[in-house]
């Protein structure tokens, strides 16, 4: 690989691994033809994992990072002193094919900065799929991140190409929009994201191709003072609007070059953490935006308990529960049991009476659980309503920086 | 039943690796003797040939298990728990005897072992298909299309047969081979063949893309958010050494510290550029400022459902009074580049000058713009739009109305209603004027049939069907005069 190639790589990069999406899951499965490259497994490959933690598994780099646009908490807005690059359409293809015949990645994930036009760039992102696809019949993952910006019908034909598409909201508020990214439009960006979550269900519904994998967002946590219930309540509103697969929750992190309206702190990792799993209530565990507000204190999710735990015990009038005949839906409601072990439980119980270290087996979350249960060999009594019982399930603060 | 033996009756010989074929033929054998899991031992010997009495081919009818059951096998045989062919006997033993829902009763001490086992040759094998990397044989003067690959890995079980198969789907067009300490898989493009260990020194020195890989492991990395734990416990110390990026982690995690404080503490700065004011002005201005700019890019545009000769744009002038949608150009409309000349074409021609219409002075076009056919020997045969390739198509019609600016817009059968109404609505029914939800509030609708309705009318309904349609367009032909008053 020659040397300006590695040197744009490393800025196209930099510029564009603020965006915590890397899942290369959701699409068909598919294997390439004989003359072409590539497949995807339906649940997705992580290829590597940084000393972030964070795990990689496509190509995620900028078409450019030089960008029209001034969004504050952005490294690549126009009022950056960052050092600026620009692939061509044939660089990024080229890369891509190679790096994937080495095993390196699960495929494409290309953004970009937006030069001369929304359409103008809407259109080279579409051009490097398209080219991936036709000239290397290449079979693997390709996320395009849209411009709500662009013509719609230039997203019309990136789905086409692309096995999932997003738009990142970044700000849950309207007014934090107008201050922090003046040329974004909230309303302009929720009509892309219905018009991409239409067009799935069409395609599905008449067998054909368009973002299989369906499509996602981001949004910006920390950055203004919107609280946990009100993004959980955005995103609660964004799954039910638009079909969104995905809402990932990126902690604001310090930038290079950051703008002077942004905070100084940025949030603890934890906080981003805790709003996954609140995300993962509102999807497999059937709770409302509402029970999650009621879970947090004054719209904050508190950082020491995970919010499940801080719902049940807010709510200890429902405990415990009788883990032989408790329906499925009040069992998803213990702490420390996870969807599966949830099945686990029902499963086993048909066949078998259930104790404390079958129980055990299922799930590993059995200390958080066990003041929630009761099997023919336990009942916590009064765990369930000890005073302290929060702080003895609280996980100890020395793992709050996440280290 | 007859009470357990207390010494072991048989011992069964298996070939060492993921003998899968030996097992099942053993554990046949034995259910067939009726030998219970503690009367048997496993033995895995180095050396072939050396089968035990219930080896290989000594009988037993094909075992009916569950399918679970069945499916876990596989899974588990490649581990290198010596105990896993017994474990895996006693299930089936207990399977067999009475208890063919117990892979359901994960709590069960037996099933929770070997579901353990089974999940680790899971990540085994997904481990495999995440880090290993190949790197390309530099040979001169090779052929493209030929380019040979080759892999060193070192997997903690004998899945290297179980985890081939991923990489020939995946790389179906390279040759490549894989080698581990336990054997080699080699793809020549044709067939997957599996050979002796191969070694670390195999492996071609170097890869001309191991050093932009690294580039960009270092780069994606976020130094604010070091947390070396978390990687590990995905990415365990053991695979660093083949992996080439891994050689850049301990620089990267003394690093990360110093370079997120540097730059929280950096002062923010002033930008040094000056706004690009014009450039952003430019920017809002992209949009087709014209029905031309709008037909250029549609001209531009690949059909959605391939094979059409060219898109077929609107046809008419702009500020017609009257403007009829149809539904998508036919064969003749695909050959010609212009809407409406077709036998359907000619009807409408037909019928607007009954009504009074000048067929000039009105625009006429399609929701769809693109033909689309089925090859039936020579011909095409058209084939009605989908409701998704309508909707697809649609934010053209929206703009293309909105520059033609018309009073009346007529939508011609079904799948015009669609566009422009944005659901399907039964045109008997809602046959005269309609407001469309998609068109601005100021511009009246109306709904009639598609001229190639009446084509495909048996003749006795035709002149009727047709007498209604010009009546149609007689009422849209007032209704026109009356809007443009």
């Amino acid at each position: 690989m020659d040397e300006t190639l590695a040197k744009k790589l490393r800025i196209l990069a930099d510029a564009a691994k603020y965006d915590a999406s890397c899942a290369s899951s959701g699409a068909p499965k598919r294997a390439a033809g004989k003359d072409g490259l590539g497949s995807t497994t339906g649940a997705g490959i992580c290829h590597a994992y940084t000393p972030d933690g964070r795990c990689v598994s496509l190509l995620k780099i900028l078409l450019t990072n030089w960008c029209l646009f001034d969004c504050a908490y952005c490294v690549n807005r126009r009022s950056s002193n960052v050092r600026r690059a620009k692939f061509t359409v044939e660089e990024v293809v080229n890369l891509t094919v190679n790096f994937y015949k080495r095993n390196y990645i699960e495929g494409l994930f290309l953004s970009s900065g937006i030069i001369k036009s929304p359409d103008h760039t809407m259109e080279l992102l579409t051009r490097v799929a398209k080219s991936l696809r036709r000239d290397h019949g290449f079979a693997g993952y390709i996320h395009l991140k849209s411009i709500p910006e662009a013509s719609p019908w230039l997203i019309e034909e990136a789905g086409l190409y692309a096995d999932r598409l997003s738009i990142n909201v970044e700000l849950p508020t309207e007014a934090s929009l107008e201050r922090l990214a003046p040329e974004k439009d909230g309303a302009a960006i929720e009509g892309a994201m219905a018009q991409i979550g239409e067009r799935i269900v069409q395609a599905k519904a008449e067998r054909r191709r368009f973002s299989p994998a369906g499509h996602s967002t981001q949004v910006i946590v920390g950055a203004d003072d919107t609280t946990d219930a009100a993004l959980i309540a955005k995103s609660a509103h964004l799954y039910g609007r638009v079909g969104l697969k995905r809402v990932y929750y990126s902690a604001f992190s310090p930038i290079p070059d950051g703008s002077a309206v942004l905070p100084l702190k940025a949030p603890p990792l934890r906080r981003e953490h805790r709003l996954y799993q609140a995300d993962w209530l509102l999807r497999y565990y059937a709770f409302t935006p509402g029970e999650v507000a009621d879970a947090s204190d004054g719209g904050m999710l508190a950082l020491d308990i995970d919010p499940k735990l801080a719902w049940a015990l807010k709510h200890r009038e429902r405990f415990p529960v009788d883990v032989n005949r408790a329906d499925r839906e009040l069992l998803l409601r213990v702490p420390g049991l996870g969807a599966r072990a949830v099945d686990r439980i029902v499963a086993a119980r048909r066949h078998a009476t259930l104790r404390l270290d079958d129980v055990a087996r299922l799930t590993s979350g059995l200390k958080r659980a066990r003041p929630f249960l009761v099997t023919p060999d336990h009942r916590p009594t009064g765990l369930t309503d000890r005073l302290d019982l929060r702080e003895k399930l609280a996980e100890p603060a020395r793992q709050l920086s996440l280290f | 039943m007859n009470a357990a033996p207390l010494v072991i009756s048989r011992t069964v010989h298996l070939r060492p690796g993921a003998d899968l074929d030996g097992f099942r033929a053993a554990a046949r054998a034995l259910v067939a003797a009726g030998v219970p899991p503690e009367g048997v031992a496993f033995s895995v010997e180095a050396a072939p040939g050396l089968f035990g009495e219930a080896g290989t081919g000594s009988g037993g009818a094909p075992l009916s298990l569950p399918r679970a059951v069945a499916a876990l096998i596989p899974g588990v045989v490649p581990h290198r728990d010596p105990e896993r062919y017994a474990l895996l006997y006693a299930l089936i033993w207990r399977v067999t005897r009475g208890e063919r829902h117990l892979l359901e009763v994960m709590s069960d001490p037996l099933v929770h072992r070997l579901h353990r086992l089974s999940k680790a040759i899971g990540r085994d094998l997904h481990k495999m298909h995440a880090f290993l990397r190949f790197r390309r044989v530099a040979v001169e003067g090779e052929a493209e299309g030929t380019e040979r690959y080759v892999a060193w890995f070192e997997p903690d079980h004998h899945i290297l047969e179980a985890a081939a198969p991923f990489f020939v789907r995946r790389f179906a067009s390279m040759r490549w081979s894989i080698l581990t300490p336990d054997g080699s898989a080699h793809w020549d493009g044709a067939a997957l063949t599996f050979g002796p260990p191969g070694a670390r020194a195999d492996l071609p020195e170097g890869d001309g893309f191991e050093a932009g890989w690294r580039t960009y492991y270092e780069t994606t990395f976020n130094p604010a958010r070091v947390n070396p734990a978390a990687m590990r416990a995905e990415m365990p110390k053991k695979y660093w050494r083949n992996l080439p990026e891994a050689a850049a982690i301990p620089a990267l995690v003394r690093g990360a510290a110093a370079r997120s404080d540097a730059m929280i503490e950096r002062e923010p700065t002033m930008p040094t550029r000056r706004e690009p004011a014009k450039a952003v002005a430019a920017m809002s201005e992209a949009d087709p400022k014209s029905l031309d700019d709008l037909n250029a890019i549609i001209r531009r545009t690949e059909p959605l459902v391939p094979g059409a000769t060219q898109a077929v744009l609107g046809e008419g002038p702009l500020g017609a009074t009257l403007a009829f949608v149809g539904e998508q150009p036919g064969d003749q409309e695909d050959v010609q580049g212009r809407p409406f000349v077709g036998p359907a074409g000619q009807l409408l021609s037909r019928a607007l000058a009954e009504a009074g219409i000048d067929r000039g002075a009105s625009y006429l076009t399609n929701a769809v713009k693109h033909f689309k056919f089925t090859l039936r020997g020579k011909r095409r045969i058209h084939e009605k739009p989908t409701a998704g390739e309508v909707s697809h198509y649609r934010w053209w019609l929206d703009r293309e109305l909105d520059f033609v600016a018309p009073k009346l817009v007529v939508a011609l059968g079904a799948t015009a209603v669609l566009a422009l109404a944005g659901k399907s609505i039964p045109i008997t029914r809602s046959r005269g004027p309609f407001r469309f939800d998609r068109l601005d509030g100021r511009v009246q609708g109306f709904i009639t049939v598609h001229p190639s309705y009446l084509l495909r009318l048996p003749d006795e309904a035709k002149a009727e069907a047709y007498a209604a349609f010009v009546d149609d367009l007689r009422r849209v032909q007032a209704l026109g005069r009356e809007l443009s008053a």
